[in-house]
């Protein structure tokens, strides 16, 4: 079966597949550059020793704020091409948990739109991570989700073209 | 009528359950169902500020009515990346 460009998984994320997805398309000489973002699990978070990451997601509706994200940035972004996987399941430090290729005809738009992706999927994909470290664990609450939220919508799109 | 109500993260620990089901009357909102719930399960009660919610797998209002059968998520707040 075909890879979708947008997609949760539990195996193990290939980047190179994502840059397949997003660049090419019917006219492989179409975008002159790709941007790619790896997200990894790291060993040490707030002095902590992290050992493991388990994520979990509401499926259907990460894969509807994939698409909203998506939508978001080619209206931002006319002529760039999205490629989003978020693997959930238990993370060893040194794996990746999140992998986001942009491609367009120029750098400029797919480095502003790689980190506009990555931004928007903290801010409302419906994804958790619990944290397991030396002596305990616990979940780790970032945004409150709300994909009509303007407010962020607008610090996200400020981030990636400061 | 009765709903199916799905937790997760945190919210699925206090509930000790990552769904249920609940009876609420006929024109209840998703506030109403949440008042129940964090009547049962007080330790969600302070989420009420920062919770998300989505009703069929599609992000919602506290101020909407909830129909028979719905199936409504109660999101605490995302920690993807």
């Amino acid at each position: 079966m075909e890879t979708a460009a947008l997609g949760i998984t539990g195996d193990e994320i290939d980047l190179d597949a994502l840059v397949r997805l997003a660049a090419g398309g019917d006219d492989p000489g179409r975008d002159g550059a790709v941007v790619t973002f790896l997200g990894r699990v790291r060993g040490e978070n707030l002095g902590r020793r992290v050992t493991a990451l388990e994520y979990e997601a509401y499926e259907p509706l990460a894969l509807r704020a994939f698409r909203t994200i998506e939508a978001e940035v080619a209206g931002a972004w006319p002529g760039a091409r999205l490629a989003l996987h978020h693997r959930v399941g238990r993370l060893a430090p040194g794996e990746a948990s999140v992998a986001i290729a942009v491609a367009s005809p120029h750098r400029v738009e797919a480095f502003q739109a790689c980190r506009y992706v990555i931004e928007r999927v903290k801010q409302i994909a419906p994804i958790w991570k619990r944290e397991i470290f030396d002596g305990g664990d616990a979940w780790i609450e970032g945004a409150t989700a709300d994909p009509a939220d303007a407010a962020a919508k607008q610090a996200a799109y400020d981030k990636a073209c400061r | 009528m009765q709903v199916t109500v799905r937790f997760f993260a945190r919210l699925r620990d206090i509930a000790g359950a990552p769904d249920l089901v609940r009876d609420v009357p006929a024109g209840a909102t998703v506030e109403d169902l949440w008042e129940r719930l964090a009547a049962d399960f007080p330790a969600m009660a302070p989420y009420r500020g920062s919770v998300s919610v989505a009703v069929n797998a599609e992000y919602g209002r506290f101020t909407q009515a909830v129909a028979e059968r719905d199936e409504i998520a109660f999101l605490p707040p995302v920690s993807g990346g």
